[in-house]
């Protein structure tokens, strides 16, 4: 085994992490305030990705530019699934969200696949092609950039959640509904919030990654499935836990596709899924906001 | 002397850094009726999950009928004879009246007819007849509280754990539960009983066990536990009761 | 409805070939075989209420189990179909002892199932001696011991005769005391214990039950379609087309599956072919997941509940 290739995917996977703790913290996020599992999590991402590559390739928009619009779309998105739907069922029994949140899903999936084909895109970025040696192991910059970019989009979220009055609302209603009531807050306000905020998290992640992480409409599943890795993993509803579990679980991904060859990466994820849903750990760092 | 028909030893619980029982003993006797009060949070809910097999105690021990009880699930304790309500009542909203009260009567006729005629014997006994075919769900709370106790008598228990059944019912409704759980208790099946209407338990039973803070603190005949000054003093802290001790 | 409306329906059904042209044919076959796969589904997932969203594995199971016994072995599907199913029960119960003996509920049981077909799926893409990601290919002999025939109305009656028996098992649970439990179970797991049930066995009983019948179904897919492929059968959009004909046509219900796939399957195959033209393959699954978001917003128990109730029916106790 050549340490350098490993020291390699620890690198890459820890760069890359940053985009999965965005995407996570935006999951967790939704779910802690609201108690309800975004199913479309991965393809509202996936949607954040192509609308990069339509500003990229209509406007010349680059995607570290554009990934303010990408998360201001996706925010509008979220918003519409939350006021819309979502709304409507929040106290309805669990699996009537699950089979709406799938309905959700397969919605956003197909229209992918039905405006922008099957086939694998990338989006061009004028940072794509270079690369900088660190020692022994290189480093794409627009790795380095994106990472960078989602860990200041995290940490501007946090600023928000614990440091805006806004935001303390979030975290109030996440921690006690019925005491939020009470206390006149407009709840479906907030959970109007969340649910913008969250989507706008994938939105920005989306656009980040989008230069480079190929991606087709069926990325989407397995977004959602790192999502979901990373969320139980770290705590449903944890915020820190989204964050550290977002780099954990980018690091295995990323070390278990240089040990494995790329038809079994997958494999590797989903059964990561298994053994975390069965040994589910009441999360690493808590349940709560 | 016979043993206990439920023996409760030593039987601790801590939830986190709350400790909800403490070394809490208690026994009832074949055909008995002891009350379990306290004030709110005092552990009484805790205790009948510990004794149901809903819940693992941290340590101690539970007998019923002779047997430990240890690592036993509802399902077999119901089998054995032990029934429970439910304190927030727990209908399957969606069945019908009759088919709750079949779900606990099928464990003792398998034939879905047997079990019929079972559920609607009860059903008459607690005036519940007329309703046997709405959705459970479209309930009074009153006729839930009876339907809650409706169920559980339809496994033809030998022990009958319940969860504040009258709580929430007005002086008639609650008269007339009084009245069908001491005739359900004139058939000879033993009665376990939290309760927080005191005039019920006082008028019920024959022995009442007080805890405070998951802990026993007083044990008796009705009168003598009512005037204990611990309880007094227990309840004096619990403004949740409109009633206090008689 | 009384017994003769039953079986005048049935005569229908079976004198319905003599006078379709052969695409009508085909769509009722898809009726039947959908039908079938829901009405498996329906055990566990409408009347247990415990959602899998992993059926497709059944599926796949089952219908490799029996293509490769017959090419390898020359064993005919007839039996195959049967083995095919057993193993399918046993990835059915593996899934299910796991699943609630770590009780896992709601949201977590459904990534569970998932998880489960997806890894069959990724397993069945890398192991070349079942065909590796290209799967199997099943050649046209015309001979009925194969499970192959000639004229499509063979198939008809077959899936027709698959989703009657499907239909003829649940009709039998929901009588007994399994099928009163398993409605219970649905509506409050502890308060079932509470009463005596014993949920964690009901539950395997009827995931066994469900899984056994979709593996079944793999046969008929496999010979019906001369093909195995690991992204069609293992994959995600099979599960929801097994899941959302019960779900419309109201899960939990003797008849939903069977409505619900009346009305899903013409309009799926219609949109397949009208907008499968264009190259536009997704368009099917938006209308399913239209309508999902549809039925759970505005028809939460489905059509058939609804439909008895706008007809004065009354639901049954």
């Amino acid at each position: 085994m050549d340490p350098t290739l490993v020291l390699q995917g620890v690198l890459s996977g820890l760069l890359f992490g940053g985009v999965y703790s965005l995407m996570a913290v935006g999951l967790t996020l939704i779910f802690g305030v609201m108690r309800v599992v975004n199913f479309a999590h991965g393809d509202m991402m996936v949607w954040g990705m192509y609308l990069a590559l339509l500003l990229s390739t209509r406007a010349g928009l680059d995607p570290y530019l554009a990934f303010v619009a990408c998360a201001a779309a996706l925010f509008a998105l979220g918003l519409a699934v939350q006021r819309g739907l979502v709304d409507r069922i929040v106290d309805a029994p669990h699996e009537m969200q699950i089979l709406l949140m799938l309905g959700v899903a397969l919605v956003l999936e197909n229209l992918a696949l039905v405006a922008f084909g099957p086939e694998p895109a990338r989006v061009r970025s004028a940072l794509s092609t270079a690369t900088v040696w660190l020692g022994p192991v290189f480093v794409d910059v627009a790795r380095l950039v994106t990472f960078a970019v989602a860990v200041v989009l995290t940490l501007a979220l946090y600023l928000f959640l614990f440091r805006t009055d806004v935001g303390r609302t979030v975290r109030a209603a996440a921690d006690n509904t019925y005491g939020a009531l009470v206390i006149g807050t407009d709840v479906r306000r907030v959970y109007a919030v969340a649910f913008g905020v969250g989507a706008a998290c994938v939105g920005a992640a989306g656009a980040l990654v989008s230069p480079i992480l190929p991606f087709q409409p069926a990325t989407g599943l397995s977004l959602s499935v790192a999502s979901f890795n990373i969320v139980i993993i770290g705590g449903m509803g944890s915020l820190l836990g989204a964050f550290i579990g977002g780099l954990l679980v980018s690091v295995a991904e990323s070390l278990g596709a240089v040990f494995l060859k790329p038809s079994l990466k997958e494999l590797f994820s989903f059964s990561l899924l298994i053994v975390i849903l069965l040994f589910r750990p009441a999360g690493l760092f808590g349940k709560r906001l | 002397m016979m043993a206990p028909l439920l023996e409760v030893s030593g039987l601790s619980k801590r939830f986190g850094g709350l400790q909800a029982v403490k070394d809490l003993s208690l026994a009832v006797a074949e055909g008995e009726i002891v009350g379990l009060i306290g004030p709110n949070g005092a552990g009484k809910t805790t205790a009948f999950g510990l004794i149901s097999g809903f819940l693992a105690p941290d340590s101690g021990a539970v007998r019923f009928r002779g047997r430990s009880t240890l690592g036993l699930s509802p399902h077999e304790l119901c089998a054995l004879g032990m029934a429970r309500t439910f304190q927030i009542m727990r209908p399957f909203p969606r069945l019908s009246v009759v088919r709750n009260v079949m779900i606990g009567a099928l464990g003792r006729h398998a034939d879905p007819r047997d079990a019929e005629a079972r559920a609607r014997a009860v059903l008459d006994e607690l005036g519940l007849a007329a309703k046997s075919g709405q959705p459970a769900g479209s309930l009074t709370l009153a006729e839930r509280k009876r339907l809650e106790l409706a169920r559980a008598l339809a496994t033809e228990p030998v022990l009958l754990l319940l969860d504040e059944v009258m709580s929430g019912l007005n002086e008639v409704e609650t008269e007339r539960l009084v009245e069908e759980v001491r005739a359900i208790n004139g058939r000879g099946v033993a009665i376990l009983l939290i309760e927080h209407v005191m005039r019920a338990v006082m008028s019920l039973a024959g022995r009442i066990v007080v805890l405070n803070y998951g802990e026993r603190i007083a044990e008796g005949r009705p009168q003598a536990v009512a005037n204990d000054p611990k309880v007094v003093e227990a309840y004096l802290g619990d403004e949740s009761v409109g009633a206090a001790p008689a | 409805m009384g017994p003769w409306l039953w079986l005048a329906a049935l005569a229908v059904l079976l004198a319905l070939p003599a006078v379709l042209s052969g695409y009508v044919v085909t769509i009722f076959i898809l009726i039947f075989f959908y039908g079938f796969l829901g009405q498996a589904w329906n055990i566990v997932g409408g009347y247990t209420g415990q959602l899998s969203v992993g059926h497709a594995a059944f599926v796949g199971i089952g219908g490799y189990t029996a293509a490769m016994l017959s090419i390898e072995a020359g064993l005919t599907p007839w039996i195959g179909m049967f083995i095919g199913g057993a193993l399918a029960a046993v990835l059915g119960a593996i899934i299910a002892y796991l699943g609630f003996r770590f009780g896992l509920r709601g949201f977590y049981f459904v990534l569970l199932t998932v998880a489960f077909a997806e890894v069959c799926r990724i397993l069945a893409s890398n192991i070349d001696a079942i065909g590796g990601a290209l799967g199997l290919y099943i050649t046209f002999t015309g001979n009925p011991r194969q499970f192959q025939f000639q004229d499509q109305r063979a198939y008809y009656y077959v899936a027709l005769a698959l989703m009657m028996a499907a239909t003829g098992v649940v009709a039998v649970i929901e009588r007994r005391r399994f099928g009163i439990y398993l409605t219970a179970i649905r509506e409050d797991e502890a308060a079932c214990e509470a009463l005596g049930v014993n949920t964690f066995k009901y539950k395997m009983l009827a995931m066994l039950v469900s899984s056994f019948l979709t593996g079944i179904g793999g046969t008929f897919y496999a010979y019906y379609l001369f093909s195995l492929q690991p992204s069609t059968v293992f994959g995600i959009p099979l599960s929801v087309e097994i899941i959302i004909r019960p779900i419309v046509g109201g899960a939990g219900t003797l008849l939903g599956p069977i409505l619900g796939s009346f009305i899903l399957t013409p309009l799926g195959e219609l949109s397949r072919s009208y907008f499968g033209q264009g190259g536009m393959y997704g368009v099917h699954l938006i209308a399913y997941g239209v309508l999902l978001i549809a039925v759970v917003l505005f028809l939460p128990h489905g059509a058939y509940p609804y439909l008895t109730r706008l007809f004065g029916g009354r639901p049954r106790a």
